[in-house]
């Protein structure tokens, strides 16, 4: 994805449109499995609160509403970071374009330190399964089996997403990406981002907000 | 400098519907605390999508491409729901 | 991504001034002779070696599945189970339906014909993304890997469904094994489809509308969309079984108050449309046959398109009838009922419109007509006693009895795997450039069909009679008809044998096939065979409707 670009398209493309197109389709269908992925863990969600309410209510209260605000704040400007980095690659502003990336993967590194202190307060606090020392009951451990399920999978994405801009930016830092003719990449790296930003949103009312 | 603007906006508009997500959630109960919360959220996929995702430059092809998955979560939520709102 | 600056080592005709310029005697080598090392296989990128690698590995798989069906169908011969213990017998049927399933079945039909097909059908060089899809074969392998360690360190026992929670808390087996080895090959799927879809869209050659895609195109589209937008929700269910079992983060878990049939609707949400996965191919490749057969164009061409993509979509309300009898609300089980048998409308269009293509054609009866004409038939009777099962009252009485099991082996064995032996004979002079011999080819296709029939036909009335699936021992006044099934397995088995036998030979000693062996009319038809590494000199200009025939004074 960093190497020189070929000035003609490549194999099996006509012209350069037609590649980038075709790379923006993919990634949006790329991103639809990714969708239906975390359909599944929203399935399971809604079942609990929809058989459970009132446990899911309770167990809900529990969580750390504003440690979740914040990390959603966070992941909102790391996402905005990410849509800035696109439009100054567009422009040809490599060194803006990196600096807007490098504030993305630093944002995306601060949600996870706070996901790691939220769930260490959680482990504290007795709330997680995994803790052995922890009396919850039968539906509060429910919920929160669904809930680390659900932030952890949305956790790992975050770390390919982090990963992914990493890359970007060493391909920007490189010279491996001139701008603006390859500002393609770095658009569909973002879409990905924007994604998991995208599913985070979603999780942080259903998962933290149920009154 | 146009589009950094209009991203500024979106941006602010993000965190303002994040900060009403919160409040809401302090006022409604029930149902209407989900419904609020997932349309306040459905509010920001829609705006992360259709400016960070750029998909208001895309044609249509794209643009089908990047929602025409709704349907089938839509299947699969729903049916899987019915089934949970129904049992005897 | 890309190393097209850096790699001299042989000249692409993208290169050179002129685009369709591509005479040098190394472009024009066959795509089987470019290159001989086996560096030049393992990492081609050439979607034609790509479908060779998957026929290879799927051929493979295809035999120890089908091992695993012979000793079942060996210890089925007596009541009493004599060849196999309990956990033994467990075990060989979650094998066969695990390895039949994910590692055949759904590969078959698109990785191989569609990876070598579709871009030579659509007039373009390669797939959208040749590099993604050398991975999907690389992911395949590795969860292949991992079900051959399943098989080495002992195997699971809990069907190939991993219904919870026998999978989660009770199964001794490698569930997670398992549940890893499905999980990687789902990868694989995805990204197949992920390829296809955006091949369709952007790499049709100038001239080729949506009115002019050859059907098994529009078929593996739609197969395409289910691969897509199913396979993520296996990954999951099996994410939360693997939760379950290593962390104990129980999801389904009923002593918290979870629900198993949760896990049965997330699993049947991908694997009912996973049926059609591997029928749509199959309803693609038969399409194509019938025409070639009849040398007339497909009768309603614009329905039998639209009814593939009818039956993608809706292969995904249908689910909840696999859990008629498993406590499902009654009154989602009526609607999923409904909606089952919608799905008999766009299958019958198929069928019928198959009947009116062929009918007044001139019919050969070529080994791969014989293969679409035996597909027809044991569909029409797979589809039908499909019916039977969707309706609620009557599941009651046939729910996982041996009438199920003779059900989705009519669809899976008796019309996919004849679909993929048709495709395989129709399109093998393509693939490899010779002919075969015809008259083993139509004994093959009749052992195949009287093999399978005489294999599952006895199990209808096992199943409506009692029998319950996956038991092996059984009451000793069904020994008759296990007895006759399993002969049949013994037909089959040699039936399946037999075409390796004579393709092999073909190899070595068949005859040049030239361009177009049975004069058909699909732009893969217009490219030597076998084709050359670029598929074509230039991009093709497509001018008329497919099917052709009667411009050619064909009738």
């Amino acid at each position: 994805m960093t190497m020189p670009a070929p000035a003609r398209p490549e194999e099996p493309y006509v012209s350069l449109d037609q590649q980038h197109h075709a790379d923006k389709l993919g990634m949006f269908v790329f991103l639809a499995t990714e969708i239906m992925l975390f359909g599944g863990v929203f399935a399971a969600i809604f079942y609990l609160r929809l058989t459970h309410s009132e446990a899911f209510v309770a167990a809900s209260r529990a969580l750390h509403v504003w440690i979740g605000a914040a990390n959603t704040a966070v992941l909102l400007s790391s996402s905005f970071a990410v849509a800035l980095a696109v439009a100054f690659a567009r422009e040809g502003a490599a060194r803006h374009a990196r600096n807007c990336l490098l504030a993305a993967v630093a944002l995306g590194l601060a949600f996870l330190g706070l996901k790691a202190w939220e769930y260490a307060s959680e482990y504290g606090e007795g709330l997680l399964p995994l803790n052995p020392a922890s009396d919850l009951s039968d539906l509060h451990q429910l919920f929160m089996n669904v809930y680390l399920i659900a932030t952890g999978l949305h956790a790992i994405h975050v770390t390919i997403g982090i990963g992914l801009l990493g890359f970007l930016v060493m391909g920007l830092g490189r010279g491996h990406l001139s701008l603006p003719r390859r500002a393609i990449v770095i658009e569909i790296g973002g879409l990905y981002w924007h994604l998991v930003d995208a599913i985070w949103v979603l999780l942080y009312p259903v998962l933290y907000l149920a009154r | 400098m146009g589009r950094l603007l209009s991203l500024t906006i979106v941006w602010l508009a993000l965190l303002a519907l994040l900060a009403l997500t919160i409040v809401a959630s302090f006022v409604l109960t029930g149902p209407f605390s989900l419904v609020a919360g997932l349309s306040i959220a459905a509010v920001k996929v829609v705006l992360i999508y259709w400016f960070f995702m750029h998909l208001r430059e895309e044609d249509g092809l794209t643009r089908l491409m990047a929602i025409a998955v709704l349907a089938w979560l839509a299947i699969l939520l729903l049916l899987t729901v019915a089934d949970y709102a129904t049992r005897a | 991504m890309s190393e097209a600056d850096a790699r001299p080592r042989r000249p692409n005709p993208d290169d050179m001034d002129d685009r369709g310029l591509s005479e040098t005697p190394i472009e024009r080598v066959s795509y089987l002779r470019a290159g001989h090392t086996l560096r030049s296989w393992l990492l081609t990128t050439d979607h034609k070696r790509i479908a060779l690698l998957y026929l290879i590995s799927i051929t493979f798989f295809f035999f120890v599945g089908g091992s695993a069906a012979a000793l079942m169908r060996i210890d089925l011969l007596t009541p009493e189970g004599d060849v196999l213990s309990n956990e033994g017998y467990n075990r060989a049927f979650t094998l066969h339906g695990v390895i039949m399933v994910w590692f055949f079945l759904i590969p078959s039909i698109p990785a191989t014909f569609g990876n070598f097909l579709l871009p030579l059908m659509i007039g373009a060089r390669d797939l959208a993304f040749p590099r993604l899809n050398l991975l999907s074969w690389y992911i395949y392998m590795l969860g292949g890997l991992f079900t051959l360690l399943i098989l080495i360190t002992g195997g699971v026992d809990t069907g190939w469904t991993f219904y919870t929670p026998l999978s989660s808390m009770f199964a001794n087996g490698k569930v997670v094994l398992a549940a890893t080895a499905v999980f990687i090959v789902g990868f694989s799927s995805i990204l197949t489809g992920l390829n296809f879809i955006v091949s369709v869209h952007k790499l049709r050659c100038p001239g080729m509308g949506w009115g002019r895609l050859p059907l098994f195109v529009w078929s593996m589209y739609a197969t395409a969309i289910v691969l897509v937008l199913a396979t993520p929700v296996l990954s999951t269910t099996l994410v939360l079984i693997a939760a379950e079992r290593l962390f104990g983060l129980g999801v389904f878990d009923p002593e918290l108050g979870g629900d198993p049939l949760l896990y049965q609707h997330l699993f049947w949400f991908y694997s009912h449309p996973a049926v059609y996965i591997m029928v749509l191919p199959a309803l693609g490749v038969v399409s194509e046959l019938v025409a070639s057969a009849a040398r007339k164009t497909v009768f309603g061409y614009r329905f039998v398109a639209g009814s593939s993509l009818a039956i993608a979509a809706i292969g995904f309300l249908v689910w909840g009838h696999h859990m008629f009898v498993a406590g499902q609300s009654m009154y989602a089980s009526a609607v999923f009922s409904f909606l089952s048998l919608a799905v008999a409308v766009p299958s019958g269009i198929k069928v019928y419109n198959w009947t009116a293509t062929l009918y007044k054609g001139q019919v050969s009866l070529d080994p791969q007509c014989l293969f679409a004409m035996g597909f027809i038939g044991l569909f029409v009777v797979g589809g039908m006693t499909g019916l039977i099962l969707a309706m609620l009252a009557i599941d009651v009485h046939l729910h996982d009895t041996y009438f199920v099991v003779a059900h989705f082996h009519y669809i899976m064995v008796g019309g996919t795997v004849s679909a993929y032996f048709g495709a395989l004979h129709y399109w093998w002079p393509k693939m490899i450039g010779r002919r075969f011999s015809l008259v083993w080819g139509r004994l093959s296709a009749l052992l195949i069909f009287f093999g399978f029939t005489l294999t599952f036909l006895p199990q209808f009335l096992l199943g409506y009679l009692g029998m319950p699936r996956r038991y092996h021992v059984y009451d000793p006044d069904f020994q008759v008809l296990h007895v006759l099934s399993s002969a049949g397995a013994g037909i089959l088995a040699v039936a399946y044998v037999l075409p390796f036998a004579y393709l092999f030979h073909s190899m070595r000693y068949g005859e040049p096939a030239g361009d177009n062996p049975w004069g058909d009319t699909g732009l893969e038809w217009t490219v030597p065979s076998p084709p050359p590494k670029h598929n074509f000199d230039s991009i093709p200009t497509v001018t008329g409707p497919p099917y052709d025939y009667a411009s050619r004074g064909e009738p």
